[in-house]
């Protein structure tokens, strides 16, 4: 479903973030993408919705070859892939409610279908109470859970996660796994960036281990080991 | 999803955002409140130089006194041969008892010129003929035939031609109107530009407050006008609430310095002005206005826009 073709990015700068890199990533897969800090694994991901463009090789998602997507394909293919952030990127100036249903008046659903899937999707994340909330009136873990809630209402395919617990305690941690968990069981394909081995150990998934840039491990059931 | 759906959304959106950054919104309004202000101050004062130059100028003119003694005549013959000449506009002839009537109307207070004018047996004034040209600088060609004219009094009876005791004072007064025209319009581009400019950098700055919020729109997939709309509608609406306030706020301002630039210029009252023209003001605020909060928000999203 999701396939890096022998990718290399060098930033203008000089620094090799990603280099010669192949991987495939089949549906429904939960794959963990473990690693230091500067191992290359934002860079991977920020590939795949085409916010950072390989140097050399090409990624494909599906059987599109992401480089060669229109404004107007990528775009689609962005509201197929939902993303998480460590920073949550919550709009500030909008409620909870209008957050996701930001996500939704994207992807072009009609006002009854938002006014229906938003409260839905935000209890499957337990925050119905706080749909009228600003952003800045919730905790870390909270504003993690409607980024989430945000990133899975269009029903995505894939569901990127950047170190979406690097700001969380580890109980908030805990529970944002486990969410992205379920959310992985109900058939979305999961990747998740992180450099904390007790999450990763609990996944109990697949493991790519990267290292400057490189692949050096890839673990069908793995276990965080650096 | 139809087209409509989607404006009304990003309208919607535009609005929230305006009303939720109310303290960017604020300092938005303030600094295009003052661009607008200068603008509108800068049209009014044009006007109101354009106009002072105007009534100057149609009060230059060439007058020839005749003799008292000069007959119907000789005046008549003067009075063709100048309306045959190009640069006159108009030639205007006061006879001798308008000329008296006319000068005791100006000294009606004055009782001892009146008293000595009653003691004389006739009237001491001439006829006289009022000359005004096409444009300024042709009184000086004008003054040249009359004064040749005068040269042969004896058949035309002239008595005096007046320009020359004006002249340097016209001259003056014309170079001054036009170089503080020249000067105003400098200044006021200069003005006008600083202001649009920091309007311009005002509303940048309440844009890039919302780097991260534009970020995120982008990777949720957002269409650029998706991203763009909200911004160039709060755009729009500083324009329409500065250039509202700023017309209302003309109204008290010119109505307290009327009369002041009445006494000033003489004949131009910038309150008549801004009700006699409103709808001009009303034209260039608002549409200078919605124009410069519109394209500046525009141009500043596209920076952030990714896609």
């Amino acid at each position: 479903m999701i396939y890096y073709d022998k990718v290399t990015k060098i930033y203008e700068d000089g620094a090799h973030a990603v280099e010669d890199i192949t991987l495939g990533i089949d549906a429904g897969e939960f794959v963990s993408i473990v690693g230091h800090s500067g191992a290359g694994k934002t860079t991977l991901l920020k590939m795949l919705f085409a916010e950072v463009r390989p140097t050399e090789g090409s990624i494909f998602f599906g059987s599109r070859d992401i480089g060669s997507l229109s404004n107007q394909e990528l775009l689609r293919m962005r509201r197929n892939i939902g993303t998480i952030f460590q920073d949550f990127r919550l709009i500030p100036t909008k409620t909870v409610y209008e957050n996701i249903a930001f996500a939704l008046e994207v992807a072009g659903k009609s006002d009854e279908d938002i006014k229906a899937d938003v409260p839905h999707v935000l209890e499957l994340v337990g925050l119905f109470h706080k749909i009228w909330n600003f952003p800045n009136q919730l905790s870390g873990g909270e504003q993690q859970r409607v980024a989430i809630a945000r990133a899975i209402v269009n029903q995505p395919d894939v569901l990127i996660a950047d170190e979406p617990t690097g700001n969380l305690d580890p109980i908030n941690a805990h529970d944002v796994v486990e969410i992205l968990k379920k959310i992985n069981d109900l058939g979305t394909t999961v990747l998740l960036a992180t450099h904390n081995k007790s999450i990763v150990d609990t996944v109990k998934r697949r493991v790519v281990t990267m290292d400057q840039g490189s692949i050096i491990r890839d673990d069908k059931s793995g276990k965080y080991v650096l | 999803m139809s087209l409509w759906i989607n404006i009304k959304r990003v309208a919607r959106y535009g609005f929230i955002g305006f009303i939720r950054n109310g303290f960017v919104s604020l300092s938005a309004v303030l600094i295009m409140t003052i661009t607008l202000f200068v603008v509108a101050t800068i049209l009014i004062s044009g006007a109101a130089l354009n106009e002072t130059l105007q009534n100057l100028k149609a009060r230059v003119d060439v007058s020839v006194y005749f003799t008292t003694n000069a007959t119907a005549e000789q005046i008549e013959d003067i009075k063709k041969m100048l309306e045959g000449q190009p640069e006159v506009a108009s030639v205007t002839y006061l006879d001798r008892e308008s000329a008296l009537a006319r000068f005791r109307e100006r000294h009606k207070s004055d009782q001892r010129i009146l008293q000595a004018l009653d003691e004389l047996d006739e009237n001491p004034l001439g006829a006289s003929l009022e000359v005004r040209a096409k444009e300024v600088s042709q009184y000086e060609a004008i003054a040249k035939f009359l004064e040749a004219q005068q040269e042969k009094s004896a058949t035309t009876g002239i008595d005096n031609v007046n320009f020359y005791q004006n002249k340097t004072a016209i001259d003056r007064l014309t170079s001054i109107i036009e170089t503080s025209n020249r000067v105003g319009i400098a200044l006021a581009l200069i003005l006008g530009l600083a202001s649009v400019l920091i309007s311009f950098n005002t509303i940048r700055l309440a844009i890039y407050t919302s780097r991260n919020e534009i970020g995120v729109m982008n990777i949720v997939g957002a269409g650029r006008w998706y991203v763009r709309g909200p911004f160039v509608i709060a755009g729009i609406l500083y324009g329409l609430v500065s250039g509202l306030i700023v017309l209302v706020l003309l109204y008290p301002f010119t109505l307290y310095f009327g009369p002041a630039s009445q006494r000033f210029l003489g004949e131009f009252n910038v309150f008549t002005y801004y009700a006699s023209n409103f709808a001009l003001l009303f034209l260039v605020v608002m549409g200078g206005g919605i124009a410069l909060g519109a394209l500046s928000s525009y141009l500043a999203v596209r920076r952030y826009l990714r896609t």
